[in-house]
């Protein structure tokens, strides 16, 4: 019975092994024709975005939801605006409604009123996807409907993304999102159909104070990229490992 | 069509201070029953190879009745994953194109595996029985008794040859076969484990511990569940031939074996001692280590989760079935008492990771509080919503009953033994 | 050898099989490994050029110009220089060809968004002329006496 019993465990394997080989034929490396995606771009998108300059007007919030088709009224955002309001007694008031859609006209916070006087310091700060090197959102997507180009811009495919929010969970930086129509993962994409037209942004065109900026880190000549090399930037959340692409300067040590 | 403009979570999520304007509970009480009934499927199974290939005589009525309601979970833990997609009509994507850097992607191909493990094991199992009842059932007249003959034809995969010597190689073919088995069970539950330890962006779940606390507590609530579900039907059984009367076999009116539920306990119980002291270590070493996010993880499970995890979970999920189940004197009626616990304890475990994990920002600086849907007004507060999760809960019942009538899980004589 | 054993196993390879051809029929051509590795570049290439042809909306002062010179040279001018048009006259998408008149945004909340006082030290909010709604003519939309073109020039 031994006999039987080795036999049966050798043609398994035997039979698994053989199945396997015509896999080859569905194989999941791409042509030659496709190399060229996978060549060296001239490109590499990053942002700037300057906390000093930024007012929160939130006119870069309603532009983005107008580019990107984001429904208007949804408190779901491609971008936004966080106010932070740093008192006295050294507690930061953080708030974003709408994700700064209407901008901040009121000196309320969470229905809470803040006395000038208390006031440390108050400032705003703009956030939008980082672009990451390392896309903790693109690695755990099972089905590889999100992915990376190769001048840097994270893109989902809206066709084959299955909805399963793994990469929303996965975003250390809470960019991602269901789009409410479209049923499937959404997020800034730096406006990709403007910048590989050579257009800005939206959030870029219209922001009327310079606060925020796009770069290509390949080009030496970019006078954004020559501000992110050789003055003091700073980036959110780096313990991650992500490598993010957007860089902030006047970042400030309450911002979360 | 006019399409609703719903955002995905904002019903049952309510934001206390700074949350992140795109963030929600998007994996809500659906992803909470996933892990569930995987855990369930894995310890249901791992139950049975306790018999098959470690030779626990004692648990082989059990061990019949679990490999095949491991089979009637099987496609139930896939149902809350159907229910939470958006996109479930792209729901085979994960086995077309699977991207294996992901942990769903891999558990789509596992997960394939072991049914097909599960389903070779049964057939291995019960390809005798097949095969008599096709012959019982040949040439007997009725539609019902056709079709039963046609289901028993497939069922057998053309293999009539039913000598000693096949019988024997049946036998060895299911022991491999359970063998094999178990590290894939545990590869299934591991991985779900890992989907959640794995992602760095939630300071609740990531840790290395987390995929191994998935598998204890997987083991727990699948020998808690075999046992409370044979416990209950052989009771019932015997329940109802004695209402029969009549001249009855003292076998007949027995109802669960107290040596089959003694031995089930000893391995429920050793589970259980791991599970909790993973849990505890992993607290333990947050507290101790006390990273950035040590403050508002504290103010969650201190404060907001208190109940749900020290008092829900803890005590009444762990600590009092612990008790109740090593107390001497140990009863049928406190064993399922005991075991309901368990089954509620390793649901909480379930809903205090999932749950718990997104109870804050990832700001540091805000809450979530997840409010279930109760009544469901539209597809979505039922799809993620309280009746979804019964549904999903009362599927795999409805599942063994019918697998039941055609492979037959609770008599005292099958084959391949 | 009792060969009834692989039963199992050929339906299991008979089902994998039914998957990679249905692979081949419902996987598009050009999904693969495009771009860096695995990791970051499994995708439908295709995609890209799918995100690059979605329709832009803002077209930018160098298309209104075209038409509405004095206009966009009285801005240039101005104090509100860096102000794009379509941030009050919304985006031009197809204008004038799809759309004839752009929906103007008149309201008082448009300018409260720079123009509201937030007494924020060392903000840059500080910097910009502004007001306390309820304390400024609350009525009246800010456009009767400013001119959004020229913020200096009363228009009273």
């Amino acid at each position: 019975m031994t006999c039987s019993r080795r036999a049966f465990l050798k043609d398994a394997v035997g039979g698994t092994l053989a199945s396997v080989l015509p896999l080859s034929a569905f194989t999941f490396i791409s042509s030659a024709e496709a190399k060229a995606a996978i060549a060296e771009s001239k490109v590499r998108w990053a942002f700037l975005v300057d906390t000093t300059k930024c007012v929160g007007c939130g006119l870069c919030v309603k532009a983005c939801k107008n580019e990107n088709e984001i429904p208007y009224d949804a408190e779901v955002t491609r971008t936004w605006v966080e106010r932070y309001v740093i008192t006295k007694d050294g507690k930061a008031h953080i708030d974003s409604p709408m994700g700064g859609r209407d901008g901040f006209t009121s000196m309320e916070i969470d229905g809470e009123e803040i006395e000038p006087d208390n006031i440390d310091k108050a400032f705003f700060v703009p956030k939008l996807c980082n672009q990451c090197d390392n896309p903790a959102c693109v690695q755990v997507c099972p089905v590889g409907a999100t992915y990376q180009t190769n001048d840097g811009v994270v893109l989902v495919d809206r066709d084959w993304c299955i909805g399963c929010g793994y990469c929303i969970m996965a975003c250390p930086y809470g960019v991602r999102f269901f789009h409410p129509v479209h049923k499937v993962a959404d997020k800034c994409n730096f406006c990709y159909h403007r910048i590989s037209k050579g257009m800005e942004p939206a959030c870029v065109e219209c922001c009327s104070f310079g606060a925020r900026r796009l770069a290509n880190l390949k080009d030496p000549d970019d006078p954004v990229t020559k501000i992110i090399t050789t003055e003091r930037v700073a980036v959110l959340k780096d313990e991650y490992g992500t490598k993010p692409h957007v860089f902030y300067l006047g970042l400030d040590a309450n911002v979360r | 069509m006019p399409d609703e403009i719903i955002v995905h979570g904002i019903e049952w999520t309510v934001k206390e201070l700074f949350v992140y304007p795109n963030e929600y509970i998007y994996w809500s009480i659906q992803i909470v029953m996933y892990p569930y009934m995987t855990g369930l499927v894995a310890g249901a199974f791992v139950l049975s190879s306790l018999y098959h290939v470690f030779g626990q005589k004692q648990l082989k009525e059990i061990a019949q009745f679990s490999l095949v309601f491991s089979l009637a979970l099987l496609p139930v833990a896939a149902l809350p994953l159907l229910l939470h997609l958006q996109q479930p009509l792209r729901a085979m994507e994960p086995l077309l194109t699977p991207h294996f850097t992901s942990a769903i992607a891999a558990f789509g191909i596992v997960f394939t595996v072991y049914a097909l493990i599960v389903l070779s094991e049964i057939w291995f199992v019960y390809r005798k029985y097949f095969v008599e009842q096709v012959h019982a059932l040949k040439d007997q007249p009725g539609l019902s008794n056709a079709m039963r003959h046609m289901v028993y034809r497939i069922l057998t995969i053309g293999a009539y040859d039913v000598d000693v010597d096949a019988i024997r190689v049946d036998k060895k073919a299911a022991t491999v076969l359970a063998a094999i088995g178990i590290p894939v069970a545990c590869f299934l539950h591991g991985y779900a484990g890992f989907i959640f330890g794995s992602v760095k962006a939630n300071a609740l779940w990531m840790s290395p511990l987390m995929p191994v606390i998935f598998i204890m507590s997987a083991v727990v609530s699948g020998i808690a569940l075999c046992m409370l579900t044979y416990i209950v039907i052989r009771e019932w059984q015997a329940f109802r031939r004695r209402r029969q009367g009549g001249i009855l076999e003292a076998s007949e009116i027995k109802g669960a074996e107290k040596h089959v539920i003694d031995s089930a306990t000893r391995y429920l119980v050793g589970f259980l001692v791991a599970a909790i002291s993973l849990e505890m270590l992993d607290l333990i070493f947050r507290g101790y280590t006390a990273m950035k996010s040590w403050d508002i993880l504290r103010s969650v499970m201190y404060g907001k989760d208190f109940m749900n995890i020290f008092v829900l979970q803890y005590t009444l999920g762990n600590l009092v079935p612990f008790v109740l189940l090593l107390l001497p004197g140990r009863t049928m009626k406190r064993t399922v008492l005991a075991l309901l616990l368990v089954l509620f304890g390793v649901f909480m475990m379930r809903w205090n990771v999932v749950i718990g994990g997104q109870a804050f920002s990832l700001s540091f600086s805000g809450y979530m509080h997840y409010e279930i849907p109760i009544i469901p007004h539209s597809v979505e507060t039922f799809k993620e919503g309280l009746f979804g999760a019964l549904t999903v809960i009362s599927v795999p019942f409805i599942l063994f009953w019918i697998i039941n009538k055609f492979v037959p899980s609770l008599q005292r004589e099958t084959s391949g033994e | 050898m009792k060969w009834h054993v692989l039963r199992p196993l050929w339906v299991a390879i008979g089902l994998i099989g039914a998957i990679l051809i249905a692979r081949v029929f419902l996987v598009p051509d050009d999904f693969g490994v495009h771009g860096r590795n695995f990791t970051y570049g499994f995708h439908r290439l295709s995609n890209v050029q799918e995100w690059k042809d979605f329709p832009v909306k803002y077209q930018g002062r160098e298309a209104c110009v075209e038409c509405h010179e004095e206009n966009v040279h009285m801005l240039d001018a101005s104090t509100h220089a860096t102000v794009e048009c379509e941030n009050c006259h919304g985006p031009g998408v197809d204008h004038p060809d799809g759309v004839e008149s752009l929906p103007l945004d008149t309201t008082r909340d448009l300018c409260l968004r720079c123009h509201a006082f937030l007494e924020y030290p060392n903000s840059a909010r500080g910097d910009l002329l502004s007001i306390e709604d309820r304390r400024h003519r609350r009525r009246s939309e800010c456009i009767k006496c400013h001119n959004p073109h020229d913020p200096k020039e009363d228009m009273r």
